[in-house]
């Protein structure tokens, strides 16, 4: 069993947070992690900087570049990760676009996430279908899970499918839309939340996107087993002030 | 060309859907309507009605004399610079707006970079009355002024693009971004034989009347079967596909496909991809790409806004590794000699996109009794500002 595995176990309401290595200073990843971990957040999602971030609304597409103009590149952040690896037991996930790893040379990639102690990848221009034919053996081999994104127009079929490929969670992308941009929960969405929580699924859930602060982190624990927050984070520690203080306050403020 | 790809949308290694699960319902709707709609009755007679009496086809195959005789050799150019708003990229919105018609879409989304796609896609929207919105670099918008102001007056909203190198690249990855976002009856109208399948294939088959005609004109005026080279400028490479698309079984011509090589293609300033790229994901396919050793995609440069992309569609990056097509470039200067070239000899101003074709001439030592056909994909109003400072 991984450690996200153990973790969804023995626990509710789970906070996940995203952040993009390299920002908003170069060498900021491991204090990031660190004092994440000291704030009890459960899971973070390291992203590494890409020039083209399809998925990505403004705020995580700016801190990208930003980060890459810091001088950021995956070696650095895989170095970064394993600089802490002794000090941290917090769970991590790797998120990356597939030209990340097709250039860094997929096993070398993968043989990098192991020796960080990563536990899973969100690769989200990753097909199912490249998945099953190409990389489902080698992130086995590996020890690394790969997580899904189903959204409000993934059909009922296709979940399903997903789960069958799954061990350790699925992503709810809450809404059709990149990251970063909706305030609040709507009445579709939480027919959607309803809808995947009926289906009983054997993995268990995490919703995403516009999760963004108490009131929707909240709302997405009744219907999946967490949530996952990216842009508001990025928003928060973009202001000024001692980064430690942003993430220990932001933390509070979103589990009150 | 369509023989080319696979079910799955590729061609050899390249191609493919890279996209992620946001997008999976927009396109694969479309993957499964794409050819059934293309070649229905219904939709063949009104695109092919309004190719005649909109755009104005079939284009002229213009015997170029005096430009033969300059390089002794026999040149012809396929007039696509004479279509409805003065390019090629008209036959391929013509066909798009008719199957976003049939899929019942309401909204229309679009990329462009010279701005001769953004002009054609506000066009047919014109046309069939839908709202359109352009996503533009905010650098192309300032280098093709002319054309911003065409579509707004056309009716689209022109959206500036202004994350990363502010040129085509950014103004695709805001258009899909905004694919995501809208609701489900937005079509993106893609410009090139670029993107997820089933873009480059639909890109290519609604570009493919270029040489589908050139078959018919050439038989009619010389009596060959096929000329001896056909010759086009490529930036993502719809023009060239249109151009390729019924000669790819001829092994008897020669494929000429013209990259932008900017300032020169070790200047670091270049949109000339087979050259200095390598096999990457680029806007949901696998083809060439410029990028750097951590898939970093590069800035491209070219003074043509229209090549200046850091990718090739798919099908490009499968005829050059299968050595189907050869790939030449062109510099920045040796595009405007060109097109000052065939200004003076022929009397008609190119697109710098196509001057780059054009420039293929000076490297190619084309015999007396050869054939040439160059696709001169489109006409040069929108460069004049660059034009007019070389006068």
């Amino acid at each position: 069993m991984n450690k996200i595995q153990q973790l969804f176990k023995n626990k509710k309401n789970i906070l996940s947070v995203y952040f993009t290595a390299g920002y908003p200073e170069l060498n900021d990843t491991a204090t990031i992690i660190k004092e994440l971990e000291k704030n009890n957040a459960d899971l973070i999602e390291v992203g590494i900087p890409f020039s083209d971030p399809l998925a990505d609304g403004p705020t995580i597409q700016d801190s990208s570049s930003i980060a890459l103009k810091n001088g950021i590149n995956p070696n650095l952040v895989f170095k970064q990760i394993q600089s802490i690896k002794n000090q941290t037991n917090i769970p991590l996930i790797i998120m990356a676009y597939l030209n990340q790893m097709i250039a860094f040379g997929e096993d070398n990639f993968l043989e990098e996430c192991k020796k960080s102690n990563i536990q899973a990848l969100i690769i989200p221009d990753l097909p199912i279908s490249e998945y099953k034919k190409k990389y489902k053996k080698m992130f086995e081999e590996y020890n690394l899970s790969n997580i899904f994104l189903i959204t409000p127009q993934t059909s009922n079929e296709r979940i399903l499918e997903i789960d069958e490929l799954s061990d350790t969670f699925i992503y709810m992308v809450s809404s059709n839309s990149v990251t970063g941009t909706k305030k609040d929960i709507d009445n579709a969405q939480i027919q959607y939340f309803e809808r995947i929580k009926n289906m009983n699924l054997k993995n268990p859930t995490l919703i995403g996107f516009g999760i963004s602060n108490n009131k929707t982190f909240t709302e997405a624990c009744k219907y999946a087993n967490g949530a996952i927050i990216g842009s508001a984070f990025i928003k928060k520690i973009s202001e000024k002030g001692e980064l430690k203080d942003k993430i220990s306050n932001f933390i509070k403020e979103i589990k009150n | 060309m369509d023989k080319l790809i696979n079910n799955d949308g590729f061609y050899g290694e390249f191609g493919g859907a890279y996209i992620p699960e946001m997008l999976y319902p927009n396109v694969k709707e479309l993957q499964d309507n794409y050819i059934q709609i293309i070649e229905s009755e219904d939709f063949a007679k009104e695109y092919k009605e309004l190719l005649k009496n909109y755009v104005g086809r079939p284009t002229p195959l213009y015997y170029a004399k005096r430009l033969s005789e300059k390089y002794n050799t026999k040149i012809f150019l396929k007039r696509e610079d004479l279509t409805h708003t003065g390019a090629h990229k008209i036959n391929n919105t013509i066909g798009q707006i008719l199957l976003a018609e049939k899929l019942g879409k309401k909204r229309i989304i679009a990329e462009t970079g010279a701005g001769q796609h953004g002009v054609a896609t506000a066009t047919v929207c014109a046309l069939k009355g839908l709202q359109c919105t352009v996503y533009m670099g905010e650098i192309d918008i300032k280098r093709q002024a002319p054309n911003v102001a065409r579509m707004k007056m056309l009716g689209a909203e022109v959206i500036p693009a202004s994350s990363g190198s502010r040129t085509l690249k950014d103004a695709v990855n805001e258009a899909i971004r905004a694919w995501i976002n809208e609701p489900e009856d937005t079509y993106y109208l893609i410009g090139s034989v670029v993107g997820p399948h089933p873009y480059p294939d639909m890109v290519a088959r609604l570009q493919a009347i270029i040489s589908e005609e050139m078959k018919m004109q050439l038989k009619e005026q010389t009596g060959k079967e096929n000329p001896n080279n056909i010759i086009a400028c490529v930036g993502g490479g719809s023009n060239a596909a249109g151009a390729f698309f019924h000669y790819i079984k001829d092994k008897d011509v020669k494929l000429i496909a013209v990259e932008a090589a900017g300032k020169g293609i070790n200047s670091g300033e270049t949109a000339a991809t087979t050259q200095i790229g390598t096999t990457g994901i680029l806007h949901g396919s696998k083809t060439l790409l410029m990028q750097d050793e951590y898939g970093q995609v590069t800035e491209p440069y070219s003074i043509s806004a229209g090549l200046d992309y850091p990718g090739i569609g798919p099908v490009h990056a499968y005829l050059f590794k299968d050595k189907r097509a050869d790939f030449l470039n062109a510099t920045d200067k040796e595009a405007l000699d060109a097109a000052f070239e065939l200004t003076e000899l022929e009397g008609i101003i190119p697109a710098l996109e196509s001057a780059h074709a054009l420039a293929a001439l000076k490297k190619l030592n084309l015999k007396e009794n050869e054939t040439t056909i160059i696709n001169l994909s489109g006409r040069g109003d929108k460069d004049l500002e660059t034009y007019i400072k070389l006068l």
